[in-house]
């Protein structure tokens, strides 16, 4: 068994209107001096510390407890899970 | 006629719920907290506004796997009436007892206002001492109030009967102003505006207090109400 380190990064799924990604594009990126941004998106992100035996069981376990508990709200979000040693 | 006033870790409406269902329409009101079942014999379930779990992951989101759940779940397919009133409709649409989400406004503000419902569908045990189309001055206070629903689902829901209430203008950015509405069966109703704060002449000085129909309705269904 190890230890790793699981990032869940939830996000609209496209087609969702982002506001607050939409604020800080037009009423700040923008106004700054870089012209060259054309979107930018928000998320949440979940850190998981996990104790599992390899990578691949730590991404199934965590992408189980994701669906079960709804983490995310998959109406509307999807889910990105990088894992790290 | 006992009806049942949810309370979460959070919840901050349940008082004004439960005293205008005591003592403005006079139920049998009990409060019944989440991690407690519920008795039989109740014959109606209302959730309440607040911040159930400080809004934590997402609003209603962790509620939503309240105990208490799985018994409103139940009653709710005997066709007991259930309402989620903002805060409650939130934890209806995340346990799967509604459609749809509700997502952050559009203005990305809490919303504290008084507003405007058209009334949609009066087949509910809540609506149906209303008129169709008729206009509800009622306040909304919500951050998280724009409720999202993908084009099918719009779709189904407008061949079920399934939108209650909508805006009677742009507030939040919801999905066809949709600012509530039912299951299949009609008797589990949730909308984001708070009824509870419009029956009283002492906070209402707006109007001759429609909202009220709203629990007269459930007196009606109960048959208590003539």
């Amino acid at each position: 068994m190890a230890i790793f380190t699981v990032h869940v990064i939830i996000e609209n799924k496209p087609g969702i209107s982002d506001p607050e990604g939409e604020t800080i594009l037009n009423d700040l990126v923008l106004k700054g001096t870089s012209k060259t941004i054309s979107k930018i998106t928000t998320a949440k992100m979940l850190k998981f510390t996990i104790k599992e035996k390899d990578k691949k069981n730590a991404e199934i376990k965590i992408k189980k407890i994701c669906d079960e508990l709804r983490l995310y709200n998959p109406v509307v979000s999807k889910i990105e899970i990088d894992v790290f040693n | 006629m006992k009806v049942g006033v949810i309370v979460f870790p959070g919840s901050n409406c349940d008082r004004d719920m439960f005293h205008v269902l005591r003592d403005v329409f006079h139920f049998d009101t009990q409060y019944f907290w989440h991690e407690k079942g519920l008795p039989k014999n109740i014959d109606a379930v209302i959730l309440p506004g607040g911040f159930s779990y400080g809004d934590r992951l997402r609003a209603g989101a962790i509620a939503a796997h309240s105990p208490i759940i799985h018994d409103i779940q139940k009653i709710s397919e005997k066709g007991i009436p259930v309402l989620g009133v903002c805060n409650g409709f939130q934890i209806l649409v995340e346990s799967g007892l509604l459609p749809g989400v509700l997502l952050k406004n559009n203005s990305l503000n809490f919303m504290c206002k008084w507003t405007s419902l058209i009334v949609k569908n009066n087949e509910t045990p809540f609506t149906s001492q209303l008129k169709i189309n008729q206009k509800i001055p009622i306040p909304i206070a919500n951050g998280e109030g724009r409720y999202y629903v993908d084009e099918d689902t719009l779709k189904s829901l407008k061949k079920n009967n399934q939108i209650v209430f909508k805006y009677a203008e742009v507030v939040n950015g919801s999905t066809d102003k949709i600012a509530g509405v039912c299951n299949e069966n009609g008797n589990v109703v949730g909308m984001m505006p708070h009824p509870e704060r419009a029956v009283e002449s002492e906070i209402n000085p707006i109007d001759n207090k429609p909202s009220s129909k709203i629990f007269e309705s459930l007196l009606n269904n109960m048959g208590v109400y003539q």
